[in-house]
């Protein structure tokens, strides 16, 4: 414990009309410390961190900055008094360069004009110390997602923040840049920074934490000391009840007839001459690293991009020219970018359930009382946790759009489900609840494709994996093949050119 | 239901009124009141289907409005379409009385043609934003002027008008009706039922919204964006031919200045009526209020003598403006 709090959240309740997602729960962020904030998808940890950073503003309890108490107005507020919150989806301005994001707001001057010269200096500095390759006079809607991440960073560290706050900062990054963040945050740390962490991924808060808080269903369940507690202990907490092992056993590879077949397929200029087999009963990880071209392959596959090559369901040839046509042959494609592609955010659950399978619905006018039953069939099926049937599915966490995202897919019935990266940003309770209806849907004769970035989970559920690298599939392992090593090796293109 | 959403729920009923929801109408309530307080004419039948009946053609072409920005998308051109199916129209009844005679044949023909010229021009619209990946907005920027010049020309900068004996035969489907009501404005109510049962209840409404909320995730849900699109653009232009259908009978003429500025009116309806400018939510009952608000203005300023007549426009300006801040506070406190 280093010294007494820069900011200090006391009691703070939150309530969003009669809902109160926070009960009189506490934190304390002091200099020159790393602060983890763990809990699962709806725990009220972004709702704390949007109290703290002005965003939001308790309906009971008080904030306290270098002691005293402070109310601020707005998150501008906030960041005037150096406490700025970093948010999962980017605050940038995308048609700006990477240097008039840093400087938004707060641009440097020459008597009227701004003065170029000093910014692009600034931001070249701030860049190079972040360790990215990122140019100031890029546009930040050409650069990647993880560079964005660092711009924001930047940002930040030009508005000298005291208290840094961010939220799953690692989601979007690979394992490198993850690397190079946390290389900064003990520099930031070393400066008197006090930062306030979160991240589904414990194995990265048990390394960079000094402290832990775990809230459970707005309340706070643990506080401990870094090494006080294990991985285990802090999935235990966040989840209230004692993990059994994540992945339910594997049932034996099945050696049924192949549903899927496909053959020499190339998808614009990102995927070339991909060929694989899908069986009966399967489940077929993809793995690779992150824009080895799985999730292109799989779009091209159900005809949102365009494609060449060969594909066969049930042994006979079709084309697949639309998201439709895929349906029609029994293949859907639960998209990664949930929020983008999966859901519309702004209507209710309803609307969002039944969008991919309408037509079940009725053929001319929408059964409405049909489509309520379905909603709560889905609702108990796929253990959705709203707080009322008419939300707007914006304002349900991750984990339970991701379930909706589930349910919607499956109302199509399919029997060929592509699932991709089917537990970005979900809590530790909730993967398991999916990694169990993964397994289900095997064991039931339906065939699934997951790709995904987490080792242990292609590792955890796959039949087979099918690593590609570059726009290519470099290897297919099978049984003991299946190994962190053997991934990584064909992945990185150590190893393996082999056709599918 | 859940239990959680019964608890859910008294906090949404109590006295609040919801002016997202019912905005227009209170306003369309009090604007009734204000006009029969002003001029005891003003609840007359005679005024009453006057204001209807002029209400109906913008309102017909509005109904069409509000799936197009729903899903997400504009038109400009509706104003001048309009005047130009109305000059082709007139053409071709004109044409066709020397061979075939004065009768109903021409004026079906002449009706069939309107919708066909609506079509194609939907089509034509629909085509070049959904093929040709333009802008709405520019599209119909752009077929706003080419229609307005066309029918500038057919009528080589006057006016072109219908022969006089199929305009006395033509007149009645303006100026009668059904048991008192006029055609126009039974036109009108069936097109905003017809309208407002396809919006809500079939899956072309539903794919209409999902398209104006976000347009990957109905790609990426197996709807045919561009299909949708296209008809949207389709059903407005055959609307629009309607509207002419029972607009022509009314002057029996068509100049460079017909249907000025009712793509703006038809717009402003749409708004008014609590469609969201920038799609993913609309409802068409609301711009039938709407449609009704606009001219309900109008009537009040030319009966009443409080304010002139010429700040009809300042005043439906103001109210267009205010339905958009009534929209956007109720957004913010969610």
């Amino acid at each position: 414990m280093s010294g007494s709090a820069i900011l200090e959240a006391r009691d703070v309740s939150r309530s969003f009309g009669p809902i109160e997602v926070l009960h009189e729960v506490g934190i304390s962020l002091h200099a020159g410390e790393v602060h983890a904030l763990i809990g699962e998808n709806g725990a009220g940890k972004s709702t704390m961190m949007k109290i703290l950073s002005g965003y939001l503003a308790p309906t009971k309890g008080e904030l306290l900055l270098d002691g005293k108490p402070v109310a601020f107005s707005s998150s501008e507020d906030a960041e005037d008094q150096g406490v700025i919150l970093i948010h999962q989806e980017f605050n940038l301005a995308e048609q700006l360069s990477v240097e008039e994001n840093i400087f938004l707001g707060r641009e440097l001057k020459r008597g009227f004009f701004l003065d170029k010269k000093a910014m692009r200096a600034e931001a070249s500095r701030l860049l190079s110390e972040l360790e990215t390759r990122v140019s100031p006079n890029a546009r930040v809607s050409d650069i990647s997602v993880s560079d964005k991440q660092m711009v924001e960073i930047a940002k930040a560290l030009s508005r000298n923040a005291r208290v840094l706050i961010m939220d799953e900062p690692t989601a979007v990054l690979t394992n490198r840049e993850a690397a190079v963040l946390f290389r900064q945050i003990e520099r930031l740390k070393a400066a008197g920074t006090a930062i306030l962490y979160t991240s589904h991924k414990l194995d990265e808060v048990a390394k960079i934490a000094d402290r832990i808080t775990v809230f459970r269903d707005g309340a706070r369940v643990a506080v401990a000391g870094a090494g006080e507690m294990s991985e285990d202990q802090m999935a235990q907490a966040m989840v209230g009840r004692e993990l059994s092992n994540l992945f339910p056993p594997k049932a034996i590879s099945p050696s049924g007839d192949v549903v899927l077949s496909v053959k020499n397929f190339s998808v614009e200029d990102i995927v070339h001459d991909a060929s694989f087999d899908l069986k009966r009963g399967e489940i077929l990880g993809f793995a690779g690293l992150v824009g080895a071209g799985r999730t292109e392959l799989m779009e091209g596959l159900i005809g949102v991009r365009g494609a060449q090559g060969g594909v066969e369901v049930d042994g006979k040839d079709v084309a697949l020219g639309s998201v439709k046509d895929a349906r029609r042959a029994g293949i859907v494609y639960l998209t990664e970018d949930r929020k983008g592609r999966g859901l519309v955010l702004t209507q209710r659950m309803r609307e969002n359930l039944t969008l991919l399978a309408l037509d079940r619905f009725g053929r001319y006018t929408i059964d409405a009382k049909a489509e309520d039953a379905a909603l709560t069939k889905a609702i108990a099926e796929f253990d959705v946790r709203a707080p009322s049937r008419d939300i707007r599915v914006g304002n349900l966490s991750g984990g339970n759009q991701q379930k909706l995202l589930l349910a919607k897919t499956m109302l199509a019935e399919p029997d060929i489900v592509i699932i991709d990266e089917p537990t970005r940003g979900i809590d530790i309770g909730t993967k398991q609840q999916i990694y169990d209806f993964i397994q289900k849907l095997a064991a039931s004769g339906k065939s699934v494709i997951v790709i995904s970035s987490e080792m242990a989970e292609i590792i955890g559920l796959s039949h087979r994996v099918v690593v590609m690298r570059s726009g290519r599939i470099t290897g297919v392992l099978q049984a003991k093949e299946i190994n962190e090593d053997q991934i990584v090796r064909h992945a990185m293109g150590l190893e393996g050119r082999a056709a599918a | 239901m859940t239990s959680e959403t019964a608890s859910a729920a008294p906090a949404r009923s109590g006295f609040r009124i919801d002016f997202h929801i019912w905005g227009p109408v209170i306003a369309l309530i009090a604007l009734v009141a204000l006009g029969a307080f002003l001029n005891p004419n003003f609840l007359s039948y005679g005024n009453v289907t006057n204001v209807l009946a002029r209400s109906a053609f913008i309102g017909i072409i509005a109904v069409g409005m509000t799936f197009v920005i729903t899903s997400g998308g504009l038109d400009l051109s509706v104003g001048s379409m309009a005047a130009f199916i109305a000059g082709v129209m007139i053409l071709i009844m004109n044409a066709l009385v020397p061979s075939m005679g004065v009768g109903w044949g021409v004026i079906l023909i002449g009706m069939a043609a309107a919708l066909a010229v609506g079509l194609i021009a939907g089509l034509v619209n629909g085509l070049l934003i959904t093929q040709a990946r333009i802008e709405a907005f520019i599209v119909t920027l752009g077929t706003m002027g080419i229609f307005r010049s066309l029918i500038t020309w057919l009528a080589d900068g006057g006016t072109l008008s219908l022969n006089f004996e199929v305009r006395e035969l033509y007149r009645p489907v303006y100026y009668d009706g059904l048991l008192g009501v006029a055609w126009p404005i039974i036109v009108f109510a069936l097109v905003a039922i017809i309208g407002e049962t396809i919006m809500r209840k079939t899956p072309f409404g539903r794919h209409c919204a999902a398209i104006g909320s976000n347009e990957q995730v109905a790609r990426y849900s197996a709807v045919h964006v561009d299909r949708v699109r296209l008809m949207t653009y389709v059903l407005l232009g055959i609307l629009v031919g309607i509207a002419t259908i029972m607009y022509v009978p009314r002057l029996g003429s068509a100049s460079s200045s017909t249907g000025v500025l009712w793509e703006l009116e038809a717009i402003a309806a749409v708004i008014i009526g609590g469609t969201v400018l920038k799609g993913g939510f609309g409802r068409v009952w609301g711009t039938v209020v709407g449609v009704l608000i606009l001219s309900l203005i109008d009537n009040i300023l030319n009966l009443a003598n409080l304010v002139s007549p010429y700040l009809n426009g300042a005043i439906q300006g103001v109210i267009i403006i205010l339905a958009v801040v009534l929209q956007r506070q109720r957004k913010a406190e969610r």
